[in-house]
């Protein structure tokens, strides 16, 4: 294996982890007003993430970071492309962040339910955002062959991308949800519960929808073939098995079912992408590829080097984190902030 | 305006704000640390409500760095993509580093030391706020690294008009990080010794209250204050020194300096016309000629002289920075400096004197000190930023060959007015719960989540 697909693969999979984890930030951050009735249960929904959101966060940071190092023409056409769109998912994110921090820090009301509806626009828009945004590097932009997108913002609002964003926003709902009632006890862990069993089905058909458009608008065909093999079709199932389990009240299954699913529709598109990185719709030849858009193989060699020593660290010590706060947040619970 | 003008405005406007927070976190983090750390070898209570208290003010800092630097990764590629596609095979590396290294280490055991209090052994609790305070000041590293690169490029060739490494040792040691680095750290250092000072003076000169943990954080920010400013000073003197042969044309500007002079006077005043002759100056005779090289005598180059040299070297064009603000920053970050070692004395000998009781004549000018090192801070990268001028990375590209091609006047406009729409909101919020928390007791640090009661739906019930 060469080294352009190791940081293919190594991208693929920092954004598989940003996904699954922030993925379920999302999911409670859109279900805050929806499930959070007062503002106890509020605080209790945010401190199930409290600990982690900034860690998961890192993720996306870490992918951006990473496509700059390994492929600086993917990193330069992509967020200049992308421009309006990372304009907003920064606005969101800016937004949500400072409301983890500051909400609690004030009692009046009004301070309180400005940075509340901050973390729901600011959980709500970014997977829509980041699912228009990998829909559109799949379907082909207007690239020229300097690499550089001559199209519009208003190119990449059709309807195939909106209803991959759609699809990305209902499944960190779904994710969410479960995660929730992981964490939750009473209350709030039964509401979580019918939360998921709601939002499941909107699931289903936006991951049928968002499939029927890839077969239409992406190369998917020549590029897998009309049976995609094992990974898409595994991403669907564990979707299915998902709601046998919340149905089963299994919420630890149900969730790594979720995740699983979430992974595999990541691991899908990268295999769409694959070994291209931006199709051009303008001439396939102009197509950014895993090759012409990556940095020198000296870097490379450096950074898999660093990569291979870091990423097990990273993992060990946000598992570890994960396990210190392991315990379920109950109504007695101190929730300190 | 362009959209390499508008490009500019926006990167000066976002990263001058979120170099407004770094400092502190970078300072603030290992005071905290080094708080906690007495408490956890005293187990004195002092030490934990210091903690706790100057602890909250750092998370409220620390989360407007955060959401401030995102914006900074994503921006390279935003607005100045040629830039990134020509350097992105050695600026790339230094930032994905950063984030692996740094990012995630500060932002995990943050999470764990907010919220772990009861969860974690004290020990690792402890360790905790060191990492957190190491991470910060490893990630001040790594991006300097990036910075040092556009400065001074080294441990490159160009192949096929990019930018690629050739040896990432020189990127990583490259000469313009040893002064940089330093001074960047004991700038945090001082700007969180102020934040200290500041803070706890407007509490020592309130009437009958319990001050321990006001009179213990003053001592405190004193010492670590004195190791921050003569830091500063003598790091920013080898800064100096290392341009005078990296870049001449920074010196020559921030010293106003149109012609070469041997030996060269140091400038208090310089005022010039755009012609770029001098009107009036006064200067001290040899001292630039010492600050610079050391030496009583030694030859400073002047602007004009430079920019025939440079059009000799790089062809036709202006290669003079915009010398006024260069000019003007470097005195407003040098005169900052020298106010602030003279206070950080005169507290070292308030707290020596065991004076700080007495509430002395002078202590409540403390309060009005803490803007101090946030002018230097941004004076200080004005200065670094502009004298690079025309260069985005220094002798190989020019600013007007960085900026991004697909992107339009209205679409910078359009974000150049959202984030300074939202930082402005954002300000408004941070410095209201500065207030807030600062001027709250250091005894009883209450959490108020605890203690609310507000039953507000947020879409009705
Ligand atoms: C000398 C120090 C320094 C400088 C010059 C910069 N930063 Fe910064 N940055 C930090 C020091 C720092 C920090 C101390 O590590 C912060 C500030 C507060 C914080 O939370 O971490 C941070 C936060 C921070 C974050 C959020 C990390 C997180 O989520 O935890 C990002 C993505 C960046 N920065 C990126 C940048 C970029 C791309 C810069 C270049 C223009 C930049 N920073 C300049
Ligand atoms: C956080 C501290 C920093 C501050 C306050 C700062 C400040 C500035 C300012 C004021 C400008 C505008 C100068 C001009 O228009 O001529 C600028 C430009 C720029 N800086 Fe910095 N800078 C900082 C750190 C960095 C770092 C760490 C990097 C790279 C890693 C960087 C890269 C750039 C780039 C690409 C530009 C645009 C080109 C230019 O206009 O010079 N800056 N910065
Ligand atoms: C009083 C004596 C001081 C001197 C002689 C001095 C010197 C310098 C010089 C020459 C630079 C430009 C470096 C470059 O372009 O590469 C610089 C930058 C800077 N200074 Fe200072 N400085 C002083 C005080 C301060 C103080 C008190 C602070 C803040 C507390 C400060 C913060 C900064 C910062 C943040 C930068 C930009 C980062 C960098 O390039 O290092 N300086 N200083």
């Amino acid at each position: 294996m060469d080294l352009n697909i190791v940081w293919f693969v190594l991208i693929a999979v920092l954004y598989i982890g940003f996904f699954l984890l922030e993925g379920f930030d999302f999911g409670v951050g859109i279900l805050l007003p929806f499930l959070g009735k007062d503002d106890k249960t509020r605080r209790m929904m945010i401190n199930t993430i409290g600990p982690h959101w900034d860690g998961n966060e890192v993720w996306l940071l870490t992918a951006g970071g990473a496509t700059f190092a390994a492929f600086p023409n993917w990193y330069a056409t992509m967020f200049s492309a992308f421009y309006i769109a990372l304009f907003l998912l920064l606005l969101t994110l800016i937004v949500r962040g400072v409301a983890f921090e500051f909400r609690s820090k004030d009692v009046h009301p009004r301070w309180r339910a400005v940075w509340d509806w901050s973390i729901f626009v600011g959980s709500l828009v970014p997977p829509l955002l980041l699912g228009v945004a990998f829909a559109n590097m799949m379907r082909g932009m207007p690239i020229d062959a300097t690499m550089t997108y001559t199209g519009g913002f208003f190119n990449l609002l059709n309807p195939y991308a909106l209803v991959t964003g759609l699809m990305a926003v209902g499944l960190c709902v779904l994710h969410g949800a479960i995660f929730l009632s992981l964490k939750t006890t009473g209350a709030l862990h039964e509401a979580s519960r019918k939360a998921a069993w709601r939002s499941w089905p909107v699931a289903v058909v936006l991951v049928i929808l968002a499939t029927i458009g890839t077969y239409l608008s992406t190369n998917v065909v020549s590029h897998l073939g009309i049976n995609p093999g094992i990974e898409p079709i595994a991403g669907f199932v564990t979707l299915l098995v998902a709601g046998y389990f919340i149905r089963k009240k299994q919420d630890a299954w149900a969730f790594v079912m979720t995740g699983l699913t979430i992974a595999l529709t990541v691991v899908t598109a990268f295999m769409i992408l694959f070994p291209q990185v931006m199709v051009s719709s303008t001439d396939p030849a102009y197509s950014l590829t895993i090759y012409n858009a990556a940095s020198s193989p000296y870097t490379l060699r450096v950074m898999t080097i660093v990569a291979l020593i870091f990423v097990p660290i990273v993992l060990g010590y946000q598992i570890w984190s994960f396990w210190v706060f392991r315990e379920r947040i109950t109504e007695e619970s101190v929730l300190e902030y | 305006m362009d959209v390499l003008n508008l490009a500019r405005l926006q990167f000066a406007v976002t990263t001058v704000y979120h170099f407004f927070f770094v400092p502190l976190t970078l300072g603030l983090s290992i005071i905290v640390a080094l708080m906690q750390t007495l408490y956890v070898r005293t187990n004195r209570e002092v030490y934990k409500d210091m903690t706790k208290f100057w602890g909250k003010l750092f998370v409220i800092n620390f989360a407007m760095g955060v959401v401030t630097g995102i914006v900074q990764e994503f921006q390279f590629g935003m607005n100045w993509s040629e830039y990134s596609r020509f350097v992105g095979d050695i600026f790339g590396a230094p930032l994905a580093i950063e984030a692996l290294l740094a990012f995630f280490l500060e932002s995990t055991f943050l999470g764990l030391w907010i919220f772990g209090w009861d969860k974690l052994s004290k020990r690792v609790h402890l360790l905790s706020i060191w990492l957190v305070a190491i991470a910060s000041n490893l990630s001040a590293l790594w991006i300097l690294i990036a910075n040092s690169f556009m400065q001074q490029p080294v441990g490159y060739e160009i192949v096929n008009g990019r930018a690629q490494m050739t040896d990432f040792f020189a990127v990583v040691f490259n000469p313009n990080i040893w002064t940089q680095f330093p001074h960047v750290i004991a700038s945090g250092l001082a700007t969180a010794a102020f934040f200290i000072l500041g803070i706890s003076t407007y509490h020592l000169l309130r009437p009958s209250q319990d001050n321990a943990v006001f009179q213990r954080s003053f001592q405190i920010a004193a010492i670590v204050g004195i190791l921050g400013t003569v830091g500063v000073i003598m790091s920013g003197h080898s800064q100096m020194q290392h341009l005078v042969t990296s870049q001449p044309m920074k010196v020559a500007a921030s010293e106003a300096l149109w012609n070469t002079e041997d030996p060269a006077g140091l400038s208090v005043l310089t005022i010039g016309n755009l012609q770029g002759e001098e009107v009036f100056s006064i200067r001290i005779p040899n001292l630039l000629s010492l600050l610079a090289l050391d030496q009583l005598q030694g030859t400073v180059r002047g602007l004009n002289d430079l920019q025939a040299e440079y059009e000799q070297t790089y062809g036709p064009g202006d290669y003079t920075p915009p010398v006024f603000i260069t000019y003007w920053s470097f005195r407003g970050m040098v005169g900052a400096g020298i106010l602030m070692l003279v206070a950080n004395i005169y507290a070292l000998l308030l707290v020596m004197g065991e004076q700080l009781g007495d509430k002395p004549k002078f202590l409540r000018f403390f309060i009005w000190f803490i803007p101090l090192p946030y002018i230097a801070n941004t004076t200080g990268w004005l200065m670094t930023e502009f004298g690079r001028f025309p260069w985005i990375v220094y002798g190989l590209m020019k600013l007007d060959e960085g900026v991004s091609i697909s992107v339009s006047i209205g679409m910078v406009a359009l974000s150049l007015v959202g984030f300074t729409l939202i930082y402005a909101a954002l300000i408004a919020a941070n410095i209201y719960l500065m207030v807030k928390f600062a001027r709250g007791s250091g005894t009883a640090v209450q959490d108020e989540a605890s203690t609310a009661q507000t039953a507000v739906s947020l879409i009705g019930d």
